[in-house]
């Protein structure tokens, strides 16, 4: 083998110094628009964490456990609320809102761009196979490798810390759009055709509301991406529960490590389990939901007095059931 | 003026769909198009639809049928010739003025319904109103209105998977009936329902379709259906339409082995009438006053009983009580059979317009 590559050798491609004078030349042409970008995220992230910051950090845990209670189970609630005590009590509360400051911010982000990203490729077979390989290479790319532009562009701090979140988290969001609107069953658009419905019409009254669930696990996706990225984030000095990772590792501070490590455990599995409920059922099903929870076990919805047709509880599991298997193939 | 017609219609999928056309018209058989990878999907249609008459497309699947009622609301392209509405001809329509087209004058009935899951009832029947911009009490009221028609009035607010497959597809009627267009595309519309159902939507079809008047077509591969529903039927095979004409003529002279094969099938006690099979009544004959009495267009289903009571013979009557032919316990059994027994001077009796509905429901 050696041999042959002695006897065929290559002419070395010079791609690293091609990317560095590109993000070079980027960081030159668009350093003052950079700057102000960084100013309005860091703002907004700083505006975002002080206001989580703000209620007692007991408060805030019961109000996110009757939350949970609400939307999945009144078991989730009580969990929940012991899991965030925990937090509180090892004194990571505060790493923790701005660990979960910079996820939402980077959630919405990447649901803003994603999603109207998702909406063009579901429409045109050729904008997709043009994603297809730019999303390919955002989620494979090692993590760490954003950084380092992140940094050349916006320094060290909390705003390279939400632009690599953002890039990271973006191509679930793109691709379950994208999966759920084709998914969308052809005779019920087709039916909005035929009664003479605009594009823009289908796309509001039909393809978005019968892809919600898929696009709602999309974003459960986009959620867990941006926690794992978040915690990288601390690497470059981005704020939160990932910079105390850091500081456990570079003093080899076990007690430090294991305690900011399952905080992340626990935020992740708390957000993970309450937006997969978001993403199964109608708000009309979660409304009863949450009726029959407050009404103490009455939660029947009428459903199937004919005695003719699929109960609607099984529709709703069936329908979950469905996006987590479009989920998983594309995880 | 007939309110849907087309003209040398085409429609082939695949490469150089042109190309294909030309050799069709050229009179080369359809396998060698088909070898050469093009699919002729639909060819050489010519179709009329009369005004307020339901035309019946029937055929198995892969005939063609699905693609030739999505020529006629513009959802599929024509490769060539003409598809008009009324006066309006829909090949080169802006897109603006199709959509419009779509809105006034055509609606359409799915075979799974395509129901919004996540709307109510209500929402779905007022649907096409919503897409018009009709503002929302209006339309609520329309809706509303069309679910009493289609006996649903109580189920405004149940989402659709509440409601059993039978009940879906009346809203999908409704959300038709509501957008209130004088054309129904209606395809495969009652094939994913249960016999016994199905039985009960066309039965209501009918009846609404007497005090509305609509211009129906209605594409369906059950051919018992299409003798039911039918005004007129045409059989598809292969993208061409074999046969087309009124269900007692297709019954009574199938125009090849294909559509004879299908006739094997159909309820014939069902769709032929008294009128098709009675004789002319002779002056002299005495028993006349004696038989039981039927109008014209009496199924020979409901002529059964009363003939076996009643000695074997059936007077067929005109409204005011007029004699004008018998049908006979021979006679019946001849057409019941498929043999050609039936005389030619009975042609000229027997318009539906002057039947009681009880005659018509069977």
């Amino acid at each position: 083998m050696a041999e042959t590559a002695e006897l065929v050798p290559l002419p070395r491609v010079p791609l690293g110094d091609a990317v560095e004078a590109a993000v070079d030349w980027v960081g030159d042409v668009a350093g003052p628009a950079f700057d102000a970008f960084a100013t309005g995220v860091s703002a907004f992230i700083d505006g975002f964490t002080t206001v989580l910051l703000a209620p007692p950090p007991l408060v805030f845990v019961l109000a996110l456990a009757l939350l949970g209670a609400v939307v999945r189970s009144v078991g989730f609630g009580v969990v929940s609320a012991l899991a965030l005590g925990l937090v509180v009590s090892v004194e990571l509360w505060t790493e923790f809102l701005e660990t979960l400051a910079l996820i939402l911010a980077a959630t919405v982000a990447a649901a803003v761009i994603g999603i109207p990203l998702g909406i063009l490729a579901a429409r045109s077979s050729r904008t997709s196979a043009v994603f297809k390989p730019v999303l390919d290479l955002m989620q494979t790319m090692p993590p760490f490798v954003y950084l380092i532009p992140a940094v050349a562009f916006f320094s060290i701090g909390t705003v390279p810390g939400f632009v690599t979140t953002v890039i990271f988290a973006l191509p679930p969001g793109v691709r379950l759009t994208e999966l759920g609107i084709r998914q969308v069953d052809r005779e019920v658009v087709e039916a909005g055709t035929a009664f003479g419905g605009s594009s823009r019409q289908i796309l509001r009254g039909i393809q978005l509301p019968l892809a919600m669930p898929t696009i709602m696990a999309g974003i459960n996706q986009v959620i867990m991406l941006a926690l794992s990225m978040a915690v990288i984030g601390g690497i470059i000095g981005a704020r939160g529960l990932g910079a105390e990772v850091i500081r456990a590792i570079s003093s080899l501070d076990l007690g430090l490590g294991f305690e900011a490590g399952l905080s992340v455990v626990i935020l992740a599995i708390y957000l993970d389990r309450l937006t997969a409920s978001f993403g199964s059922g109608t708000p009309r099903t979660r409304l009863a939901r949450a009726r029959g929870l407050l009404n103490r076990g009455s939660t029947t919805t009428g459903a199937d007095q004919d005695g003719d047709g699929p109960p609607a509880d099984a529709r709703v599991g069936a329908q979950r059931a469905d996006w987590r298997r479009g989920a998983a193939s594309l995880r | 003026m007939p309110a849907v017609s087309a003209r040398g219609l085409y429609k082939v999928f695949g490469p150089r769909p042109q190309d294909a056309v030309r050799r069709l018209q050229q009179g080369e058989p359809l396998a060698r198009v088909r070898a050469d990878g093009a699919t002729p999907a639909v060819v050489d249609v010519d179709l009329e639809v009369a005004p307020g008459e339901i035309s019946v497309v029937m055929g198995l699947s892969g005939s063609g049928k699905s693609t030739l009622i999505r020529m006629l609301n513009g959802l599929l392209e024509p490769t060539a010739g003409s598809v008009r509405v009324g006066d309006t001809e829909l090949t080169g329509l802006a897109p603006e003025d199709l959509r419009r087209l779509r809105q006034e004058r055509l609606s359409m009935v799915f075979q799974h319904f395509a129901l919004l899951p996540h709307r109510t009832v209500l929402d779905n029947a007022a649907y096409a109103l919503e897409i018009r911009g009709v503002d929302r009490a209006e339309r609520r009221r329309r809706g509303a209105e069309a679910l009493e028609m289609v006996g649903l009035g109580d189920r405004a607010g149940n989402r659709p998977a509440e409601l059993s497959g039978g009940m879906q597809q009346r809203v999908g009627l409704a959300r038709a009936l509501a957008s209130g267009t004088d054309v129904m595309l209606m395809d495969e519309a009652f094939s994913a329902l249960d016999p016994l159902i199905r039985r009960g939507m066309q039965d209501q079809l009918l009846e609404l379709q007497r005090s509305l008047g609509r211009t129906i077509v209605f594409i369906t591969h059950d051919l018992n259906e299409a003798m039911r529903l039918g005004d007129r039927v045409a059989v598809m095979r292969e993208g061409r339409v074999v046969q087309s004409g009124t269900p007692q003529e297709i019954l009574r002279a199938p125009a090849d082995d294909y559509v004879a094969s299908f006739l094997a099938d159909v309820d014939r006690a069902r769709v032929l009438t008294a009128a098709d099979v009675m004789e002319p009544a002779t002056p002299v004959d005495g028993e006349l006053s004696r038989m039981p009495r039927a109008t014209a267009a009496t199924p020979l289903a409901d002529l059964l009983q009363p003939a076996a009571t009643g000695g074997g013979s059936v007077a067929v009557v005109e409204d005011d009580g007029r004699v004008v032919g018998v049908v006979t316990a021979a006679s019946m059994l001849a057409a019941l059979s498929g043999a050609q027994g039936r005389p030619a001077t009975a042609t000229a009796t027997g318009g539906a317009s002057a039947v009681p509905e009880e005659a018509l429901r069977g």
